[in-house]
């Protein structure tokens, strides 16, 4: 079986592997750059543990082969804080508690950073509409979307 | 598996021609990453058409009609605010195929060529008359995309044959569409019955119609019966009535625990109607 060389950019950083095609994305971050932020849950596009985005758009890293981040910019949660300084959204998870296993919390802040950055002013239906594909089965999702919330409200006030 | 990624349809076509064992074309990947891991479907070769020029393009032609390349994803079609005002309907089934994640993928030629006969996007699309570009290796042919799906997972391409382009026509004056589909929860589900319904008005009365069912059948079905029921017609109660009956007729359902044979059947006939009061109300400028 042949490996392909990709060279991509995960969170600002030029990175290179070597993949087998059948190798999804979820694969090649946890298992070859070390990145384990992105959980697998389902591995079907389902739960949205994995959630990464490409080029800007959110995206389940299971359902997209590491052959095909060639030339690609990924972020993952591991490059939402700024060093030790945890991003508004991380800070207020914590104030809410708005989790309690973790498994769903990577997934869940990539994409509620996501919501944020194309719609700073989401109304709370479109905010579970928004993480509709991120499961959480413990924490019953209202502390979760109360922290989206405040997040986005303190981030209009802060520009 | 084999994986390629080519620069052009023709040499997509190519590859898949000379392939032998199972190929699998790779547009967003939402079906055929699923079916891999799952082991439904161990591809020998995979051919990601991602590379080629121009496949995420959303183009409106000179005509009024759109050019939406194959692996345009329903992200990008629900951000186009010129295409969603033309075709709400085709956009909107689209748009309600899973998740944000998903959207972020998937792509109509993806959900056609996946053959379900549940598929959101197609019924509105074969409602709204729309067509596909088949490249394969003696060329390129138009086909309408009813003609496309043959039975759940099976559709009519035939060895080295792929979509490299889906045709939407010119919205035109005095037209809409509409799509619902019936699902037990409120987001991210399979379709039970999907009902797509595309018209153009002459004054207050119906002109032209193409009504189309989904997940009621082993393919998505372009119904006359049902056109026939409203054409001439100011979609009165009796039209609907007749409506609903030719959709209700026109069902050949699967029994299951989402839905059941008689269930399908009576809302197929349910959500004709709203759906045909939807695109109304758009034909006539009444409703976004």
């Amino acid at each position: 079986m042949s490996k392909f060389h990709v060279s991509t950019t995960v969170n600002g950083d030029s990175v290179e592997y070597l993949c087998d095609p059948r190798e999804t994305l979820l694969d090649c971050l946890r298992d070859k750059l070390n990145l384990t932020g992105a959980k697998e849950g389902c591995g079907t596009g389902d739960c949205g543990a994995c959630s990464v985005s490409v080029d800007g758009r959110l995206v389940c890293s299971c359902l997209m082969l590491g052959v095909e981040t060639d030339g690609k910019q990924i972020e993952t949660v591991e490059g939402i804080a700024d060093g030790d300084v945890l991003h508004p959204l991380q800070q207020k998870f914590i104030e809410h508690a708005a989790l309690q296993c973790g498994i769903c919390t990577p997934g869940i802040l990539v994409a509620a950073k996501s919501l944020l950055e194309k719609n700073p002013n989401p109304t709370e239906e479109e905010t579970r509409y928004w993480l509709a594909g991120n499961l959480c089965r413990c924490t019953g999702y209202d502390k979760i979307i109360r922290a989206v919330m405040e997040t986005a409200e303190e981030l209009r006030e802060a520009s | 598996m084999d994986y390629h990624s080519p620069a052009s349809f023709a040499e997509a076509s190519a590859l898949a021609a000379n392939a032998t064992g199972i190929t699998r074309f790779l547009a967003g990947g939402t079906d055929v990453l699923v079916q891999l891991r799952s082991e439904l479907v161990t591809p020998d070769t995979l051919i990601d058409i991602k590379k080629i020029d121009g496949v995420s393009d959303i183009i409106s032609n000179a005509d009024g009609s759109w050019t939406i390349g194959v692996a345009a994803t329903g992200a990008e079609m629900s951000e186009h605010s010129e295409l969603g005002r033309d075709w709400p309907g085709v956009v909107e089934a689209m748009d309600l195929i899973g998740s944000t994640q998903v959207q972020g993928r998937a792509t109509l030629t993806g959900n056609l060529c996946n053959g379900s006969p549940a598929a959101d996007s197609v019924p509105a699309m074969v409602a709204a008359g729309v067509t596909v570009t088949v490249t394969g290796p003696s060329g390129d042919r138009e086909v309408a995309v009813e003609e496309i799906p043959t039975g759940p997972g099976k559709t009519s391409l035939s060895k080295g044959e792929l979509v490299s382009a889906v045709h939407i026509p010119a919205r035109g004056e005095d037209g809409g569409d509409a799509y619902l589909r019936f699902i037990p929860r409120t987001e991210m589900d399979i379709a039970v019955v999907g009902v797509g319904v595309n018209l153009r008005l002459d004054g207050d009365t119906v002109a032209e119609a193409r009504v189309s069912l989904g997940a009621v059948a082993p393919t998505v079905l372009l119904v006359e019966d049902c056109a026939k029921a409203i054409i001439g017609s100011t979609l009165d109660d009796a039209a609907l009535d007749a409506l609903a009956a030719a959709a209700s007729a026109a069902c050949n359902p699967i029994d299951d625990k989402r839905g059941t044979i008689a269930f399908r059947t009576e809302v197929a006939g349910v959500l004709a109607k709203r759906a045909a009061k939807i695109a109304y109300a758009r034909a006539k400028g009444e409703q976004a």
